[in-house]
C-alpha cells in the first residue's frame, strides 16, 4: 500500500510545488523515483526520527504539506515528544500539515523481533489531541487518502502495513471514506470489528463462519461514533481484533467506549496481544497462532463464546 | 555602531531587566535567573533592529523568524513585546494570573512567539525546517534561534546541528545563551561542554563568541553574523551570567529554580541602580 500511496504523492508533487517528502533513511521501490525526480523536495534526514519531525514541523509552519516517512515504532515512539509538542500542541493554535507515515504496523516486521513490532501506535497516537489517525486495510484506501493528506491541514498519522495486502475495497467513494469505517459484510448476531491487516483475517474467519459481520475501521480518529454505533447495534456479539496491546487504548477501547456511552447491552470480546512483548521467532502467522489470533483460534473462540 | 545607539540599548537593557524582576514579583514561578542572562540578547535583536519584525502583523511574511528554544528564559521578552506593541502593556501586570495571556512559559497564543517550545532541544530542528522552507521560497528572511547551553545536552539538538551544516543553511543563526548552569548544577560538573566553539567548528558552523552582557559586542556580533556571507549556519556563543544583575542569583548553582521573596524583589530592583 505504501508504494501506491507514494506513486500518488509523486503525481501530486509534479503539480504542486508546496509538498515536501522527508524520510528517516527508509526507502521503498516507489520512493526511488520520487527522490530522484524531486531532489530539492525529497530529504533523507538520516537515522534521526526526532529531527525528522522537527524539520517537518518547520517546513509545515512555512506552509508546506509534508510527509514524514519512517519505520512505524521508531517514527512514533522515538519522536513522541517532538510529535506531542511540535504537532499536537502546536497545531491547536497554528495548523501544521505533517503526515507521518509509519511503515510496519503490528507484526509486519515479524522476524525482526519486539524492537520492530509495533503494538502501541494506535493507542499512543489516538491519544493526542488535534491528530488524525488513519489505518488503511488496503492500498485503495491508502491511495484515496492522498488528497485528504494534502488538503486537510492538521497533523496525521498514517499507519501502513509493511507487507503487500490484497485488495478489499473494489470501489471507494467519498461517502464510504468520510464515514471512517465500512461494514464489509453484514451479519446477523456476531460482528468482527478490525483495522489494518487484521481486517483480512476477519474476512477469512467470516468466510468460514457464515453469517457473521465484518466492520473495517480505517479512520481511528476522528470517528463519527454515533454512526458507528448505528452499525454495531444490530449485533448481539462484537469481537474486536487488532494487532496491538488490548485493554490499553487501542481499537478495543474505542469500541467499548462507544457501546458504554450508548448504554448498550451488546457483549464485547477483545482480541489482540496481552500485556507482553513477543520474543518468539517466526513469521506473522506463526506469531498470531501463539497469541490466538490465527483463523482457527478466532473461529474456536467465537464458537465457544456465542454457543449459548 | 553610533554612541547614540549604544546609549539607547544600554538604557533599554536596564529597563528590560527591571521589568523582568517586576514580573517575577507578580508571578514567582517564572524562571527569573534564566530570563536575566539573555536580556542583552533580546535587547540587541529587537531594539537594535537586527530582527525584522512587525508588531502589527506578527505573521508578516518578510519577518525574520525567531525561535526561542528556551522559553522559560523569555520572561524578559514580555516587556519588550509589550513596549513594541505586540501586546497590551496591561498584560505585564497580570502574568500568571487566572485567565491572563502571559504564563510562565510563553507559547504561540502570544503574538511574537513562533513555535511551541518548553520541552527543550526542539527549537533548532524546527528552525532547520523553516530555514529550508525560506530558501526554497527564495525569501531573504533569516531564522534566529535562542537556546541555552544546558539545552545542548539534548541529543536532538545535535541531529539538527549536523543537518543544518549538511544542508548549508546559511540563513540560520543560533544564539547560545552560555550561562553555564542548567537546573541542578554547573554544566561543567554535569557534562562539560568545553570546548564549545570547537564543537561547532568541527560541525562546519561559523562561530563567534561575545560577552553576552556587553551590549555593543552582542549587537556587533549579531549584526555581522546576519550580514556576512558564507555557506554554513552561524552560531553566536554569548557568554553570560545566569541571574545577571541580581547578586544572590548570580552566585547560586541552584538559581534556576530560585524564586525571590517580595522583599528581595524590591531590593533587587533598587540594586540595579541607574543605567
Amino acid at each position: 500500500m505504501r508504494d501506491v500511496f507514494i506513486e500518488k504523492v509523486y503525481e501530486k508533487m509534479r503539480k504542486n510545488s508546496m509538498i515536501f517528502f522527508l524520510s528517516a533513511d527508509l526507502g521503498s521501490p516507489a520512493l526511488d523515483k520520487l527522490r530522484n525526480d524531486f531532489k530539492d523536495r525529497f530529504i533523507n534526514v538520516g537515522i534521526a526520527e526526532q529531527n525528522l519531525i522537527n524539520v517537518a514541523t518547520g517546513l509545515a509552519l512555512e506552509g508546506y504539506a509534508v510527509y514524514a516517512y519512517g519505520i512505524a515504532p521508531f517514527v512514533t515512539m522515538r519522536a513522541y515528544e517532538q510529535i506531542r509538542q511540535n504537532l499536537s500542541i502546536s497545531s491547536q493554535i497554528k495548523p501544521v500539515n505533517v503526515n507521518i507515515i509509519g511503515v510496519g504496523a503490528g507484526l509486519s516486521y515479524d522476524v525482526s523481533g519486539p524492537s520492530h513490532h509495533c503494538l502501541e501506535d494506535i493507542s499512543i497516537m489516538k491519544l493526542l489531541p488535534n491528530f488524525m489517525v488513519f489505518s488503511p486495510s488496503d492500498w485503495k484506501l491508502a491511495e484515496y487518502f492522498v488528497d485528504y493528506s494534502i488538503n486537510i491541514k492538521m497533523p496525521k498519522y498514517l499507519r501502513f502495513d509493511g507487507r503487500p495486502l490484497p485488495l478489499i475495497y473494489e470501489k471507494i467513494n467519498d461517502a464510504i471514506f468520510k464515514k471512517g469505517f465500512h461494514e464489509l459484510l453484514k451479519g446477523k448476531k456476531v460482528c468482527l470489528v478490525s483495522t489494518g491487516f487484521m481486517t483480512h483475517r476477519a474476512l477469512k474467519v467470516a468466510k468460514e463462519l457464515q453469517g457473521i459481520g465484518v466492520i473495517d475501521v480505517f479512520m481511528l480518529k476522528p470517528l463519527n461514533e454515533n454512526l458507528l454505533f448505528k452499525a454495531l447495534k444490530k449485533y448481539k456479539y462484537i469481537i474486536t481484533i487488532e494487532e496491538g496491546f488490548i485493554n490499553n487504548g487501542g481499537l478495543d477501547s474505542l469500541i467499548s467506549k462507544i457501546l458504554r456511552n450508548h448504554r448498550s447491552g451488546i457483549r464485547v470480546k477483545n482480541m489482540g496481544f496481552n500485556d507482553k512483548h513477543v520474543f518468539e521467532v517466526g513469521d506473522r502467522d506463526y506469531l498470531h497462532r501463539l497469541n490466538n489470533l490465527d483463523e482457527n483460534s478466532i473461529i474456536k473462540i467465537i464458537k465457544e463464546w456465542t454457543k449459548q | 555602531m553610533s554612541n547614540k545607539l549604544i546609549k539607547l540599548l544600554k538604557e533599554r537593557a536596564w529597563w528590560v531587566r527591571k521589568e523582568t524582576i517586576k514580573i517575577h514579583g507578580i508571578s514567582p514561578d517564572t524562571r527569573l535567573a534564566s530570563s536575566l542572562s539573555d536580556v542583552e540578547i533580546f535587547t540587541a535583536l529587537y531594539y537594535g533592529k537586527i530582527l525584522k519584525y512587525s508588531p502589527k502583523d506578527s505573521q508578516w511574511e518578510k519577518r525574520d523568524r525567531f525561535i526561542i528554544s528556551k522559553p522559560h528564559g523569555a520572561i524578559s521578552l514580555y516587556p519588550i513585546l509589550a513596549d513594541l506593541g505586540f501586546l497590551n502593556k496591561r498584560e505585564l501586570k497580570r502574568v500568571g494570573e487566572n485567565g491572563s495571556l502571559l504564563g510562565g512559559i510563553p507559547d504561540t497564543t502570544i503574538p511574537g512567539f513562533e513555535t511551541i517550545n518548553g520541552a527543550l532541544g526542539h527549537g533548532l530542528g524546527v528552525a532547520c525546517g523553516m530555514a529550508l522552507a525560506l530558501k526554497k521560497k527564495k525569501s531573504k528572511s533569516k531564522v534566529f534561534v535562542l537556546s541555552g547551553d544546558g539545552e545542548l545536552f539534548e541529543g536532538a539538538v545535535w541531529e539538527a546541528i549536523m543537518f543544518a551544516s549538511h544542508h548549508k543553511l546559511n540563513n540560520l543563526i543560533l544564539i547560545v545563551d552560555n550561562n553555564k548552569i542548567s537546573m541542578l548544577d554547573y554544566c561543567k560538573n554535569t557534562i562539560d561542554l568545553i570546548p564549545l566553539e570547537k564543537k561547532f567548528q568541527t560541525f562546519k558552523w561559523q562561530v563567534r563568541t561575545a560577552d553576552g552582557h556587553n551590549i555593543q559586542e552582542v549587537y556587533d556580533s549579531l549584526r555581522e553574523l546576519k550580514e556576512e556571507g558564507g555557506d554554513y549556519p552561524k552560531v553566536l556563543i554569548a557568554n553570560t551570567v545566569k541571574g545577571k544583575g541580581v547578586p544572590q542569583l548570580e552566585n547560586d548553582a541552584l538559581c534556576h529554580i530560585r524564586s525571590l521573596k517580595q522583599g528581595e524583589v524590591i531590593n533587587a530592583i533598587k540594586n540595579l541602580g541607574k543605567v
